[in-house]
């Protein structure tokens, strides 16, 4: 694959300048972490620009980062420019207590079920979505069960000794 | 031609908020579809509100078999992960397997063998046959054929008959390690392979014959469900159902992984995006992935070489004689087995073309003996959405076969 991180990242700081916190290549596709508030315009640039032509949302995911002070959660996004068969790794990250992200089913019809599902699992907001509600898990579960402090099994269990096999 | 195109336009401009004003006064009744109906093939549940046959909203309510993989999956080690991956489009396990070790493979820069590469791509183009398999012939059950199920469930069988006698499992095979496969394939597997590939043509054909040109098939099926591809794209669709609204979007061809890029085949695509395209576009995938088999089956022949997997002791389990004899091999399996292995930091996305789709894996890895995060790309999931958009306006009985066409398998949907 050509090498496009820089042509890539050319267009992008031209057109927000500071919004685009850093640019890198990773294994396998080049990522970009961008300000929260800037992303859904990032997103319209790349699907937009005769030479970008991100169309293809391929994934949209949650993920959470307990340590990092300030920016635990994080939303990914995966683009796709199928004419060019370019991916890219769009990412933000914000802090549990500001956890409200603008949608992107404005531009992408299918965002929004990857979105309910990382509210439902991570408890991320987005606003301006058509309805968000829980989608996989029950509608009264306590919590966010993908938050790394959710525990995996029932912590009321009583019938399951796990000190037997070293745990 | 312009002014009566014009004319009828106007018309339509006229009467239009006459029509939607009048179907507001209309009282509508509210069909509960599933979550147990035997036409959903699956746990899920579609609250349809109809007016009269004509279905005028629905609601797709899902989760009913959700299982927190995702979350199990950052308990877990990487060797463990392969049965999860199963249980996603049971229908086709191992290319979920494999998919997965691939994923695991490319992170840890393993160098896998020509000739089990070939090998996995016979097991996956065997498990998408089998899929399709499924998925048309139940198409034609719910348009009420039953005949043509019954004679390609035949071939399924010998396909499970074949994982069966590599790795000991039918359904959820859990086939495939890190780095290759367990034991090598004997002589019965590929007598079973070669068996199939002589008896699957006639089979097929007679299925095709049932179905392909059949006047009532065709007319309960063409037009119902469709989808523009400019729709589809935006609703993310990937796999046969995109390729069945035009675009010939196919991971094996745009980025090749186990050597995709050395087999000539076609990709079939449609052009309306209904269920008979659908159907169709399956139909060509099982000639296609016929014929990769075979090419695969040439090559493999022509190898002098007899390996079955590839040189990551990190991850691949030594022989069990190793074990007892050698100190390296029996570290080595004591860090598998505990699930001690190390493995490089990084973030990493792997898709594989799945049986209805695009199935990725975006593994996110800290260095720790789990995935920090593992997300499944799942392609049911993506394109489910897009339901009730494709079934309104339809019949109900349209929305049964629509339903069965975008090839919907609970397991993956609510992983």
């Amino acid at each position: 694959m050509e090498d496009i991180l820089p042509v890539i990242e050319s267009k992008l700081r031209e057109a927000f300048g500071d919004a685009i916190i850093s640019a890198e290549m990773s294994k396998d596709f080049p990522v970009f972490t961008i300000k929260k508030d800037k992303i859904i315009d990032v997103v319209k640039f790349l699907y937009d620009e005769p030479e970008m032509q991100f169309r293809f949302l391929t994934d949209l995911c949650g993920i959470h980062f307990p340590d990092n002070k300030g920016q635990e959660l994080g939303v990914i996004y995966h683009l796709h420019n199928l004419r060019r068969n370019w991916r890219i790794r769009l990412r933000i990250f914000f802090a549990l207590n500001d956890s409200v992200v603008p949608t992107l089913t404005t531009v992408f019809s299918t965002a929004n079920w990857m979105e309910r599902e990382t509210y439902d699992f991570f408890g991320i907001t987005f606003k301006g979505h058509p309805n968000m509600k829980r989608i996989l898990n029950v509608d009264d579960l306590g919590g966010f069960p993908m938050l790394k402090e959710f525990p995996l099994e029932d912590p009321t269990r009583t019938d399951k000794n796990d000190s037997m096999f070293g745990r | 031609m312009a002014q009566v195109k014009d004319k009828k336009e106007k018309m339509v401009q006229q009467t239009a908020p006459e029509t939607a004003e009048k179907l507001d006064e209309k009282e509508y009744s509210i069909l509960n579809l599933g979550p147990t109906h035997p036409a959903t093939h699956g746990v899920f549940q579609n609250i349809l509100k109809m007016d009269g046959e004509i279905i005028v909203d629905s609601e797709p309510t899902i989760g009913f078999i959700h299982r927190a993989f995702e979350k199990l999956s950052e308990r877990r080690p990487y060797n463990q992960i392969t049965p999860i991956t199963d249980r996603l489009n049971y229908c086709s396990s191992p290319i979920n397997n494999i998919g997965w070790h691939m994923t695991v493979e490319k992170l840890i820069d393993a160098k896998i063998p020509k000739r089990v590469q070939y090998m996995r791509i016979i097991i996956m183009e065997l498990a998408r046959i089998a899929d399709h398999l499924v998925c048309n012939s139940v198409i034609g059950v719910d348009a009420g054929a039953l005949t043509g199920f019954v004679y390609v469930f035949e071939e399924r069988e010998k396909i499970y008959e074949i994982y069966e006698s590599i790795c000991g499992a039918r359904l959820t095979t859990n086939i495939d390690r890190i780095g290759g496969f367990e034991r090598d394939w004997s002589d019965v597997t590929w007598a079973k392979i070669k068996k199939f590939m002589k008896d699957f043509p006639a089979v097929l054909k007679e299925f095709e014959k049932l179905l392909v040109r059949n006047r009532i098939f065709m007319d309960r099926t063409i037009g119902a469900g469709p989808i523009s591809a400019d729709r589809a794209l935006n609703y993310g669709f990937t796999g046969p159902n995109l390729r069945a609204a035009g675009v010939d979007y196919d991971v094996r061809v745009m980025n090749p992984y186990c050597s995709y890029e050395e087999f000539t085949f076609d990709i079939p695509v449609g052009t309306h995006g209904d269920t008979y395209d659908r159907f169709m576009v399956r139909e060509h995938e099982i000639w296609e992935s016929y014929s990769i088999i075979q090419q695969a089956l040439d090559k493999i022949d022509k190898m002098p070489e007899k390996d079955f997997h590839g040189n990551v002791p990190d991850f691949y389990l030594p022989p069990k004689e190793e074990v007892y004899n050698n100190m390296e091999a029996l570290i080595y399996h004591f860090k598998i087995v505990m699930g001690e292995t190390n493995i490089p930091k990084g973030e990493i996305y792997h898709a594989v073309e799945g049986a209805n789709g695009e199935l990725g894996f975006y593994l996110v890895s800290d260095g720790g003996r789990t995935p920090y995060r593992l997300h499944y790309r799942r392609p049911c999931f993506i394109y489910y959405q897009a339901y009730p958009e494709m079934v309104r306006g339809n019949m109900l009985s349209d929305a049964i076969v629509t339903l069965s066409s975008l090839n919907v398998i609970a397991g993956e949907l609510d992983a």
